[in-house]
């Protein structure tokens, strides 16, 4: 530096700094052109957020009110692509589907949302068990009112389940092509229940324990598989190697029937019927959408299928 | 009249679904047959008006030629699904907030609960313990009824009813299901809930539970009534007697179904009317032995070193 001033290069350095301040002027003045016309654009911009890069990167397609958009409405979102883009007219009538098989879905999800919120706060250990579920009532803010929510959810399930295969009863929805179908929602119906039964050991009170003791007290008498069952003994069967050994992981309801009941209620059974309820969507579609309400068929017109 | 005892029963909160059931299964039994009367109104008609049935939409609802077929999911089908979630989650934040979810004592394997009930939707087998033993009430059963409901679509040939509410059409099966689900299903849960006390025994609506009471009930097997002794006889004549009852029960059921569903009869295999034949006598063979016992004071008909029946 001081080799520089010895040289007489002052000239150049004070041209350095003309070059800088007209620089920063120019930035200066950009900023104050440029950016209000940029605000300008970006406030007019926002006038219509569909036109967004952002709002186009999640919705892929217009929303005027146009058929075509109403279709991709449906066909387009991963969540609503389970229906087709167009039904028959009457099917939308509850008096026929009574939406039972919706509102079993719709209480499977509460169900999960509850009962991951309910995890946080249970240990399924004979020590904690019971007394979680206290903490729960009196202390956790709003535990009171999750633990009702996710228990009057199971029942309506339960409910809800019935009466759904109650209407495909009714309306003959089970028959050609539907057969298979009423096969995975019969699984279900089984699941259901069993996921219900699982549940109710849990708060490990009384009442749980005993509708738990007397169900599970059944698997006792399995014939063949169970100690007190036909031909149990004779194949073996005591009570610390039957099947309901096997469902209690030991001989009475205990610290393991609490934490295998624990397991399959939370993990074992859902990911089964989450897996059932896959291909019953799923085939709900493939066999042509919702059974109804079709067309009345007269006897005389049913075609007998020749021998 | 003991009202105490009646509302104690009725307002357990996990009894309390099925205080709700009862009103939702009448709501939707009427619904159902408000529908069916109409398409079989429609049926009846059609049937003799070969002219209208070439040109009628063939539904109960209006349609006029020039109306759409379809509608579109988007919006129609899928505001009634956000509806329904809605009134659902209404519904069960009313109900989570007015009424709290059991929790007893903590559980004792020392203290027994009298009655102990299994939950409310697996009384109905419960209810079967009294008149059947554990493996066939608790195990055999319960498989049945899968089994037998898996097997409905292949065993169910009638090509009438597919998609649309009827009665006329399809009497004998809605007539069997009916009969499975509400009688043998619904009822006996409704008894296992508001009927069984302590010690499982009967108590009435409204009659106080009496936990010292004792009923002097002396049950007999079927053999002992026809002086059988030996072993080897009883369980020979239990086999003729259960073995009789499908086989008489059987012929009595074709002779019926023969005559009163011919078409049904002609379309269906030689398998597929067997296994129609076993479900329903199985069915059938439940209120029949809660005869044999209500009547008659009976508990068992067949009597082996194994197992009994």
């Amino acid at each position: 530096m001081a080799e520089e001033n010895q040289n007489g290069k002052n000239g150049n350095r004070v041209g350095l700094l003309e070059r800088v301040k007209a620089g920063v002027k120019e930035d200066i003045q950009s900023l104050k052109t440029d950016m209000p016309a940029k605000a300008k654009d970006q406030i007019e911009g926002l006038k219509d957020p569909t036109k967004t890069q952002v709002y186009t990167s999640i919705f892929r397609h217009k929303h005027d009110d146009t058929p075509r958009n109403r279709a991709l409405g449906v066909l387009s979102n991963v969540f609503l692509h389970l229906h087709p883009a167009k039904i028959n007219r009457d099917a939308v009538r509850y008096s026929y589907t009574w939406g039972m098989g919706g509102i079993t879905f719709y209480l499977f999800i509460v169900l999960t949302f509850t009962g991951v919120l309910l995890m946080f706060y249970y240990h399924p250990s004979k020590v904690q068990a019971f007394r979680d579920v206290l903490y729960l009532e009196h202390d956790v803010p709003f535990g009171k009112l999750l633990r009702n929510m996710h228990r009057w959810a199971a029942h309506l399930m339960v409910i809800a389940v019935w009466l759904h295969m109650f209407r495909v009863f009714l309306t003959g929805s089970y028959k050609k092509p539907r057969e298979f179908n009423w096969n995975v929602g019969v699984i279900l119906l089984v699941l259901t229940l069993l996921l219900s039964f699982t549940g109710y050991l849990l708060p490990d009170d009384q009442l749980g324990f005993w509708a738990v003791t007397v169900g599970t007290n059944m698997a006792r008498a399995t014939p063949l598989l169970g100690h007190e069952g036909p031909f149990g003994k004779m194949l073996g069967m005591t009570p610390y190697n039957d099947v309901r050994f096997g469902l209690l992981g030991g001989s009475i309801v205990d610290a393991n029937a609490l934490l295998r009941s624990y397991i399959w209620y939370c993990i074992g059974i859902p990911i089964v019927a989450s897996i059932f309820m896959i291909v019953h969507f799923w085939r709900v579609r493939k066999d042509g959408g919702i059974s109804g309400p079709a067309p009345v068929i007269l006897a005389s017109e049913v075609k007998e299928a020749r021998k | 009249m003991d009202w105490r005892q009646l509302w104690e029963i009725v307002s357990a909160p996990d009894n309390v679904p099925i205080v709700g059931l009862i009103p939702l299964l009448i709501f939707y039994i009427y619904l159902a047959w408000k529908q069916a009367k109409a398409n079989d109104d429609l049926i009846a008609e059609l049937e003799t008006n070969p002219a209208m049935a070439k040109t009628h939409h063939r539904k109960t609802w209006p349609f006029r030629p020039g109306w759409q077929k379809e509608v579109h999911v988007w919006p129609f089908l899928l505001r009634i699904e956000f509806l329904a979630a809605m009134i659902v989650s209404i519904v069960l934040m009313v109900w989570s907030i007015t009424l709290s979810a059991p929790l007893e004592e903590p559980s004792n394997p020392n203290l027994t609960m009298n009655p102990a009930k299994a939950p409310w939707y697996f009384l109905g087998l419960q209810e079967m313990l009294v008149y059947f033993d554990p493996w066939i009430a608790g195990v055999v059963m319960p498989t049945l009824i899968i089994i037998g409901l898996m097997a409905i679509p292949y065993i169910d040939t009638n090509p009438l009813g597919s998609g649309y509410y009827t009665w006329k059409q399809r009497k004998f099966s809605i007539g069997t299901f009916l009969f499975g689900f509400i009688v043998l299903w619904v009822a006996m849960i409704i008894i296992g809930t508001f009927i069984r006390g302590p010690g499982w025994q009967w108590f009435w609506p409204g009659q106080t539970w009496d936990h010292n009471r004792l009923i002097y009930e002396v049950n007999r097997d079927l053999p002992d009534l026809f002086g059988i002794t030996s072993n080897l006889a009883k369980a020979i004549f239990g086999a003729i007697v259960v073995g009789g009852f499908y086989v008489i029960g059987g012929f009595i059921m074709h002779a019926l179904f023969r005559r009163y569903n011919p078409k049904d009869y002609k379309r269906m295999s030689l398998l597929q009317y067997s296994i129609m034949m076993f479900f329903v006598l199985s069915m059938v063979a439940l209120p029949a032995k809660m005869l044999l016992r209500l009547a008659w004071h009976i508990k068992y008909v067949w009597i082996t070193p194994w197992f009994n029946v």
